[in-house]
């Protein structure tokens, strides 16, 4: 088979920033991508390592990485800037409608 | 980039076969409901699930509405009121099958969720003396606290339990493999299901599974017309690898399949004209009845079914004098006077009396109770809310006793598209299917959003267990079959195909082109002539495509699989949409060479298969099913009398 023995891979990056790792929270356990409904995550090689955001594009924001992590904070999902609705202090009723 | 290391086993080439009474094909809410239902049988039960099954599915990370819990203590509404009212809300285009096992055993469903661990009851009483809790239940009831059929539910809590639940029971799962085909046999001049093939989404290993009866669990197709290179995660409502397969697969088997001509103008899709689902403020589904104001303060209307103003909060909540009960969820749009609920202002009349631009949903008016079921409760718990929505704006500094959240576009969408760009919403199409769930394969059948016409996780829920209790029945008159091996080979062929490849077309560039090419020729408004320039165009790309795209990891590979499923759903899209020769408002269908809306003889169910690489056209009458409530306990006898485990 022609490239069968050589499975090549590297991140392919995309305008967004959808999962952030907190080093110095994370203990590696690699839960998280092994949670991961679209497998944008990859396991580090590495022991102890993070996972590494393989596929940033390819989220779908739904947080099950977030939720599955064992270390509260050690995870962080970002929207894309176009993504975070704006919202105000609540507007007081006009006196005179 | 540099290049990372693969972290998985290499395994292309090798192979596993797998054997089962019963092949779940796909692990969400319906595949999770029917292995239980079949393990429970005594069944020996295979999950086969893309992603992982413990959050995997469309309603993976929670969902917050339980529609439809027609038997459920507190309901003060029938299986038959509710199930006729959506057949008859949807001018009988309607799945009313699929209606009726949800109104009536989905209520059962939620009880095993409970005893599994699930949360369905408002056990830590944060909301005791709320007009939509039931104080001795402690069920919480959701839009009409009056009929009390939709309930809300912790959806969060669902996914692990049933995971675990499929655990105990011994139901095997193979997490990270993505179904790739059905296999099936000639018996009698009949075909009939035997299995599927899969391949691990981390090594490109195949898995040949050999079942007795498939329950076909996966999700409505996607990415047709709407598709972002750059995030394609956002690309839809559903989730990324959420595309038809099953739909694809079926129709490379010969399913027969119904309503596939029916789209409508896209909804969703954070990619880029809409913001994450239920992060921006609007008054439906999760955020109902949320207090709307405009850009000075004035709040924003709320009226009756007659256009009278609602005077308070809770009159939202419940039917005018003399109505039983009112509609409102995932597909209902604008329903029928009968069933029409409290609405906020129609948009153009609030632009008329001069309301100023941009609104705000302000909660920060509402009782407290209100105000705290909507922010924490219902946004929490559905789809991808808990962290994306919930947690992220917590953290920013949003507080709905004190904020207000912007609110985009004039609907609850919260974006703008063209009515080219089409999405499968409001009840779409899907696998046509008899009162077992069994589609026109013996041996296999089909639930939740693979049904025609289906929508939510009570419906995936109650048709998963139904059509695997069925299927279940089925595996005791037939024995497993030998599986052609040139079946095989030729599956993996067309597998492993794009790895051979050194260089060629990605994924992406051939996503983009068929949504591209779907916009063009199978727009809002459709003709003849358009529809086979789109089905030429997809040959084209069959032809000289295909067989040059590339990839370098089974990742991509499963990603290049993805697309060529969506090629075959657009194949039966537009087939579809040529065999309809009217127009039809119920199923948004606009056929500029055939005007007539919705003439008598076209008012029908149009079914289509393939045979031999030829689309067959079938004519089904309306209401095919008979009568509800009859044909329902004439089958499940054995249910209704303690058959329910």
């Amino acid at each position: 088979m022609k490239k069968m023995n050589d499975i090549t891979v590297s991140v392919v990056p995309c305008s967004a920033n959808p999962i952030i790792f907190d080093e110095t929270k994370c203990i590696g356990c690699g839960t998280c991508a092994s949670v991961c409904h679209g497998d944008v995550l990859l396991p580090s090689t590495e022991p102890g390592q993070h996972p590494i955001v393989c596929w940033p594009g390819e989220c779908w924001y739904c947080g099950a990485c977030v939720l599955q992590c064992p270390v509260e904070g050690a995870i962080r999902l970002e929207h894309p800037i176009m993504n975070r609705t704006k919202f105000v202090d609540a507007i007081p009723e006009p006196e005179d409608k | 980039m540099s290049e990372i290391k693969w972290p998985y086993a290499n395994e292309f080439g090798q192979e596993e076969t797998i054997e089962s009474d019963v092949l779940i094909l796909g692990g969400g809410i319906a595949g999770c409901f029917a292995a239980i239902s079949a393990a429970r049988r005594g069944k020996k039960v295979v999950v086969v699930e893309k992603g992982a099954t413990i959050r995997s599915g469309s309603a993976g990370t929670g969902f917050d509405h339980w529609e439809s819990a027609c038997t459920n203590p507190c309901s003060r509404v029938t299986s038959k009121d509710i199930a006729e009212a959506y057949v008859d809300e949807q001018d009988h285009l309607s799945n009313g099958i699929m209606h009726y096992i949800t109104c009536e055993e989905g209520w059962d469903r939620l009880c095993d969720l409970e005893e599994m661990g699930g949360k369905i009851r408002d056990t830590e009483d944060e909301f005791v003396g709320a007009d939509f809790r039931d104080d001795e239940t402690k069920l919480m009831f959701a839009y009409d606290y009056g009929s009390r059929f939709t309930l809300r539910v912790w959806g969060k809590t669902f996914k692990p339990a049933l995971f675990k639940e499929m655990k105990r029971l011994g139901v095997t799962v193979c997490d990270y493999t993505e179904a790739t085909s059905l296999l099936t046999t000639e018996e009698n001049g009949k075909k009939r299901g035997i299995g599927a093939i899969g391949m691990d989404t981390h090594t490109g290993k195949i898995r040949v599974f050999k079942s007795k009866a498939t329950v076909l669990c996966m999700s409505r197709p996607a990415r047709l017309w709407l598709f972002s290179p750059d995030l394609p995660g956002l690309s839809e409502f559903r989730p990324l690898n959420s595309i038809g397969s099953g739909d694809a697969m079926g129709w490379r088997a010969g399913m027969e399949f119904t309503m596939m001509e029916k789209s409508v103008r896209a909804e969703f899709s954070a990619a880029g004209s809409s913001f994450p689902p239920y992060a921006a403020g609007n008054n439906h589904n999760t955020w109902y009845a949320c207090t709307m104001v405009d850009s000075r303060g004035v709040e924003i209307p709320y009226l009756d079914r007659d256009g009278n103003v609602l005077k308070t909060v809770k009159e939202r909540y419940y039917p005018v004098e003399g109505q039983k009960f009112f509609l409102k969820g995932g597909v209902i749009d604008e329903p029928k006077y009968e069933y029409r609920g409290p609405e906020t202002m129609p948009f153009d009349e609030l632009m008329k009396r001069g309301y100023k631009l941009p609104f705000y949903a302000d909660m920060s008016r509402m009782p407290k109770l209100e105000r705290d079921v909507i922010w924490g409760m219902m946004i929490g718990n559905e789809g991808k809310t808990a962290i994306p929505v919930l947690q992220y704006f917590n953290n920013k500094g949003f507080d709905p006793a004190k904020k207000a959240m912007q609110v985009y576009g004039t609907g609850w969408q919260s974006a703008s598209f063209s009515d080219d760009e089409r999405q499968f919403f409001g009840a779409p199409g899907g696998i046509m299917h008899d009162w077992d769930l069994k589609t026109n394969i013996d041996g296999i059948y089909a639930a939740g959003d693979q049904l025609f016409g289906s929508d939510c996780a009570g419906t995936a829920a109650a048709t998963g267990y139904y059509a695997a209790r069925k299927a279940s029945a089925y595996t005791d008159t037939v024995e497993l079959v030998e599986v052609n091996r040139a079946d095989i080979d030729a599956e993996i062929e067309r597998l492993y195909a794009p790895m051979y490849n050194e260089t060629g077309y990605s994924w992406k560039e051939l996503n983009s082109a068929v949504c591209k090419c779907m916009k063009n020729y199978c727009g809002a408004i459709k003709n003849e002539a358009l529809l086979l320039q789109g089905l030429d165009l997809l040959k084209s790309y069959r032809e000289e495509i295909v067989p040059e795209l590339c990839c370098h990891n089974p990742h991509e590979l499963v990603r290049t699989h993805e697309v060529l499923d969506i090629m075959d759903v657009a194949e039966i899209v537009l087939n579809s949409c040529l065999m309809r020769k009217s127009s039809s408002k119920t199923l948004n269908f606009v056929r500029s060479d055939y005007p007539e809306m919705d003439p008598v003889e076209d008012h029908h169910f149009i079914t289509i298969r393939q045979e031999n690489g030829v689309p067959v056209r079938g004519d089904v009458e309306l209401d095919y099913f008979g009568d509800l409530k009859t044909e329902y306990e004439k089958r499940n006898q054995d249910y209704i009398n303690g058959g329910k485990k």
